[in-house]
């Protein structure tokens, strides 16, 4: 059934020659993607640490046209509503998790593992809108809850499905030694499953906030952005992604030299504590 | 005494019901939020459908809203074209990256090169689209894009000029690379789950790696880097930082990759906050409804080929 041409020796040379140009092309396809990485990357910091002062991290903008000014509302910002999405996310995420390891095989759960597959498919300018409709919407404003409670639904299913995993990796024999001894089953899943399963579970919100913490699209329309520090949580807040976009698109020079100070601050958290998490902690084969 | 223990008894099982019941809860909790997503976004659109009607909106061509006329047809196609572009441009290196790492690298450099890979991943889309926006883009209006404009622009109406930088081009491009490691992690996933035996079996007999590759590798493995593949496309058509930053946002139906255009998650973060009557607001989201159904489809079409691939073993994901 299969073609077993290659047996003959006559070609051999060309075969090898052919078998050869495919390493190398594989070998460079893998070579480009880490060039294109570093390059990105490197102009990230090029930029950004020219524009990076002290001022950035402690100053507000400056009025249109007027140079220096940092960014310092935009990153307290990016935290409230990180915070706020946390908040959400993490019993709803952990629960979940706990709910599709703990009780594996019933219908409901492969319905919620089908739902969270799905769930993380969807586009984020699209959750974005779906917070806008059932946050702002009610609300009449925009909102640092808009914003957070969008990142929320970026990160129950990011971080729903990694918890799964990771408590997955505990063995049952240290579920039932635990059950034999009479610890009741909830006790046993909180005191004897998670704490073995920290790492891991600690890797996957990781995860889940850093992929929050880049998001720009859900906040466009929910989190809005902001000049100032946010006057409460029912005001439109900045966040650091939203305010490099802003400063991108706008036509400033000094805007886009303070865009990249941000960028740069937004993929060294972002990057870093996923690289950093990963080698670290990720061992499990959660984060690969 | 045994009434003690019987109370303890029961206290435990009363704990297990409420841990259960907090974790019925919240998990039924997710369930809830799919299904109020998808009733929240029809019930925001109902306006524009009802004006519209479901199918008129998606080919009706003209997106005008001085004239309050709304169809959805050219940005459908800028979507379905960009992520086209990105999956052409991406496939192939990203399956070369995948076999590169599972099957030739040496093993020292194997989990270095999946990591800086898959780092690729992390970087935040913001930061893709501000690179492209400043670097990429000027560098493609130069020599590739004056390249491609002159040798093929006369002939093929796909290349014909002018070509400012900012186009169809650029984003599918700037796609490509943000979707390269979402593929390359699953097609990853899905080789290194083609048995040992059967590749051993072919080397035993005196084939070459190449051989290898295409007489075991990719067959045994097609579904599901057919399905990494999707997922991929799911990823590019749902885009909106990078693209909307280069694609230069026009809304007419061209054939030429070299002009500007647009995408449904571009024109929605371009004119959201600008919608300035209800009819514009709802018929912006009612073109989210109608990019979610699309990526609901393709990520339930790719879910399954990967996951009958790997016969349900894959749990770590792109991202």
């Amino acid at each position: 059934m299969i073609d077993t041409s290659f047996k003959s020796t006559r070609n051999y040379s060309r075969r090898k020659l052919q078998s050869r140009l495919f390493v190398v092309l594989s070998a460079s396809s893998a070579l480009a993607t880490v060039v294109v990485l570093f390059v990105i990357l490197g102009y990230v910091l090029y930029r950004g640490a020219s524009a990076l002062d002290i001022d950035f991290f402690t100053k507000l903008p400056r009025p249109v046209g007027e140079a220096g000014g940092g960014m310092a509302h935009a990153m307290i910002g990016s935290l409230i509503v990180l915070a706020i999405g946390s908040a959400i996310a993490l019993p709803v995420g952990l629960f979940t998790g706990i709910y599709l390891a703990e009780y594996r095989s019933s219908f409901v759960a492969d319905l919620v593992r089908f739902v969270i597959e799905t769930m993380a498919g969807i586009p984020s300018i699209v959750v974005g809108i779906f917070a806008f409709a059932m946050v702002v919407r009610p609300m009449g404003t925009f909102s640092a809850w808009a914003g957070g409670f969008a990142l929320a639904v970026i990160m129950i299913p990011i971080f729903a499905r990694a918890a799964e995993v990771a408590l997955r990796t505990v063995p049952f024999s240290l579920r039932e030694a635990s059950l034999a001894l009479g610890v009741p089953f909830w006790r046993t899943t909180l005191r004897v499953v998670m704490p073995t399963a920290k790492g891991g579970l600690v890797t996957a919100f990781m995860l889940a906030l850093a992929r929050a913490g880049g998001e720009t699209a859900p906040l466009l329309f929910t989190a809005l952005g902001n000049r100032f520090f946010q006057d409460g949580l029912s005001h439109p807040i900045a966040t650091l992604p939203v305010q490099i976009y802003t400063y991108a698109i706008g036509p400033y020079d000094d805007w886009h030299r303070q865009a990249w100070a941000g960028a740069l601050v937004l993929v060294v958290i972002t990057v870093v504590i996923i690289g950093v998490v990963r080698a670290v902690l990720g061992r499990s084969n959660i984060a690969q | 005494m045994a009434r003690r223990r019987l109370r303890s008894l029961t206290a435990s099982n009363t704990g297990d019901l409420v841990f259960k019941l907090v974790a019925v809860g919240l998990t039924l909790s997710v369930l809830v939020l799919a299904v109020l997503m998808v009733g929240v976004m029809f019930q925001n659109s109902r306006e524009s459908i009802a004006e519209y009607g479901i199918w008129d909106f998606v080919t009706a061509k003209q997106w005008d809203p001085v004239f309050r006329n709304f169809g959805a047809l050219a940005v459908i196609v800028g979507t379905l074209v960009s992520a086209l572009i990105a999956v052409v441009l991406a496939v192939p290196v990203a399956i070369g990256i995948a076999i590169y790492i599972v099957e030739i690298a040496p093993p020292r450099f194997q989990g270095p090169i999946a990591f800086l890979v898959d780092t690729l991943a992390a970087v935040p889309s913001i930061v893709f689209g501000l690179w492209a926006a400043f670097v990429m883009v000027p560098w493609l209006r130069q020599t590739p894009g004056k390249f491609l404009v002159n040798t093929f622009g006369d002939w093929i109406p796909l290349f014909k000029g002018p070509h400012f930088g900012f186009s169809m081009l650029a984003a599918g491009v700037i796609l490509a690379v943000m979707i390269v490691p979402i593929i390359s992690a699953v097609a990853r996933e899905v080789i290194a789950s083609v048995p040992m035996a059967q590749k051993e079996g072919l080397l035993a007999l005196g084939a070459t790696r190449w051989e290898v590759v295409r007489k075991v590798i990719l067959p045994t493995a097609r579904a599901g880097i057919v399905g990494a593949v999707i997922l991929g496309l799911g990823r590019a058509i749902g885009e909106t930082m990078a693209v909307t930053m280069v694609i230069g946002n026009r809304h007419e139906l061209t054939w030429s990759l070299m002009a500007p255009n647009s995408t449904i998650p571009s024109i929605i973060a371009n004119e959201f906050r600008e919608a300035t009557y209800d009819l514009y607001l709802s018929a912006l989201i009612h073109l989210a409804l109608v990019l979610m159904v699309i990526s609901l489809g393709i990520n339930v079409m790719a879910r399954s080929l990967v996951w009958s691939a790997t016969r349900g073993q894959t749990s770590a994901d792109a991202r």
